[in-house]
């Protein structure tokens, strides 16, 4: 059994959240600049090196990369043999949060009520996953989610008949409603299966976690190619004034699902997908 | 380039077309979700707003807040589709130009043609480029809002597109068919 102290989660959370405002992650970075290279018309293409700049100029000047800087959702995978002391985990982050959106300089999004409103004043509550894991360590990850591209996320609960077809349809008909408001080029997590719950989180993660190399499931690597070709033929293009790269990629999560069941999500994220990870 | 001074006289904005870029440099307001609310409210009692923005550009912006030795944090736009059921009212009232990102509704774009307004986009996403074209940022209503309060910028040669022109032209849909066609 391992100790990991309330203080150290708080100012780890604090970091990351800063870290994930400001550092735009190398593989999105990359994505952006290989789009720069392969987008054939010309006003898309200066949009898009407007927006290479941009993560340059927050990188090196240590500022938000973009103005929204999101509700901060925070992935905690906790070791079975960690003990965490001095205070509950979720207020550890909390405290976290707000100490990074304060000092950082960060918006502060929430609401304290969906209907009633109000703002908070220090960007809490997290959202907080949790989950138990081999070892004794704690791996926290901050992904600050903005709302432009949030609110064009769609989730659908298809039959088994409708199957293959029925999920392409609705990620690129997921693509084609978001048009210019989530600030394309977008990224997509798709879940397929689980429960009407268990598939947003697969989309979430799936757009969050950034997998490096193919799927590890030849089938559904095909599927994630084919995707990312068919919203890109939308032309929609970066900002939605037309041009070749409307997304810069497509990620699938899936899991086993009922008999009678197909869920289906679309987690719909920008060109500042971001996130930053610590391991305690 | 096309240079304007903000804010901007009507007969200078019946003369850009959708798909312009255009450099602005003067005055602008912030507002978005939450004040707009508080906004319309106010004119539907008739009551007169906290600042008055006849004749003035209205740029849909909640800023991070300002750093110190800045004159502003991270800023530009959001999904102006948020506000589309308050802009016929604001149109109504006098505000001249809108600054947002994406499509608009039909009755907006129905309103921007009849008041001969003008609706411009500014790149989504790229705020810390943007912050560099502000010079000042002063809260003139609304302070309990937070980053959603009202707030006056003086910006130099902030860069926009003309998304839906005077006459109702929509940049949007005119851009996608360009590429689709081109290809």
């Amino acid at each position: 059994m391992r100790d990991i102290h309330y203080n150290t989660i708080a100012e780890t959370v604090a970091r990351l959240c800063i870290e994930a405002n400001t550092l735009l992650p190398g593989q999105v970075e990359g994505l952006l600049c290989s789009a720069c290279e392969s987008e054939p018309y010309a006003p898309a293409r200066d949009t898009l090196q407007l927006i290479c700049k941009n993560a340059c100029i927050a990188r090196e000047q240590g500022m938000a990369i973009c103005q929204d800087t999101g509700m901060a959702v925070v992935y905690a995978e906790l070791g079975q043999d960690a003990h965490i002391v001095g205070g509950l985990l979720s207020d550890a982050v909390n405290e976290g949060v707000a100490r990074g959106y304060t000092d950082g300089y960060l918006r502060k999004s929430i609401v304290r009520d969906p209907i009633r409103r109000g703002n908070t004043g220090d960007n809490t509550p997290a959202v907080l996953h949790l989950t138990l894991v081999e070892g004794d360590g704690l791996k926290l990850t901050v992904a600050p989610k903005g709302f432009g591209s949030e609110n064009m996320s769609r989730l659908c609960m298809l039959t088994p008949a409708q199957g293959l077809q029925g999920v392409k349809d609705f990620v690129v008909e997921t693509a084609r409603l978001a048009g210019a408001n989530p600030c394309p080029p977008m990224m997509l997590g798709v879940g397929v299966g689980g429960t009407f719950e268990k598939v947003t989180e697969l989309a979430k993660e799936a757009l969050i976690e950034l997998r490096e190399g193919p799927h590890p499931d030849p089938y559904y690597d095909v599927l994630e190619k084919e995707l990312l070709e068919a919203v890109n033929a939308l032309g929609i293009g970066p900002q939605g004034f037309g041009g070749k790269t409307t997304c810069l990629s497509v990620r699938i999560k899936a899991y086993p699902t009922h008999i009678a069941g197909l869920p289906v999500a679309v987690n719909v994220g920008c060109h500042v997908t971001r996130h930053a990870s610590a391991l305690l | 380039m096309i240079r304007l001074t903000a804010p901007f006289d009507k007969k200078d904005l019946k003369t850009l077309h959708a798909g312009d870029n255009v450099l602005v440099t003067g005055v602008i307001y912030t507002a978005r979700d939450a004040a707009h609310g508080r906004l319309c409210a106010a004119l539907e009692k008739g009551e007169e707003l906290p600042v008055d923005l006849h004749g003035q550009t209205i740029f849909y912006a909640g800023p991070t807040p300002t750093p110190p030795g800045r004159p502003s944090g991270a800023i530009g736009p959001t999904t102006s589709m948020r506000m589309d059921a308050y802009t016929p009212a604001m149109l109504a009232y006098g505000v001249n130009a809108l600054i947002g990102k994406g499509g608009r509704s039909e009755a907006v774009r129905l309103a921007l043609k009849e008041n001969g307004s003008v609706y411009f986009a500014a790149i989504g996403g790229c705020a810390a480029y943007m912050a560099a074209c502000i010079e000042q940022l002063d809260v003139v209503a609304y302070d309990d809002l937070g980053t959603e309060s009202i707030k006056r910028l003086v910006v130099r040669d902030l860069p926009l597109t003309v998304a839906i022109d005077s006459e109702g032209n929509d940049a949007y849909a005119m851009g996608v068919q360009t590429y689709l066609e081109s290809v």
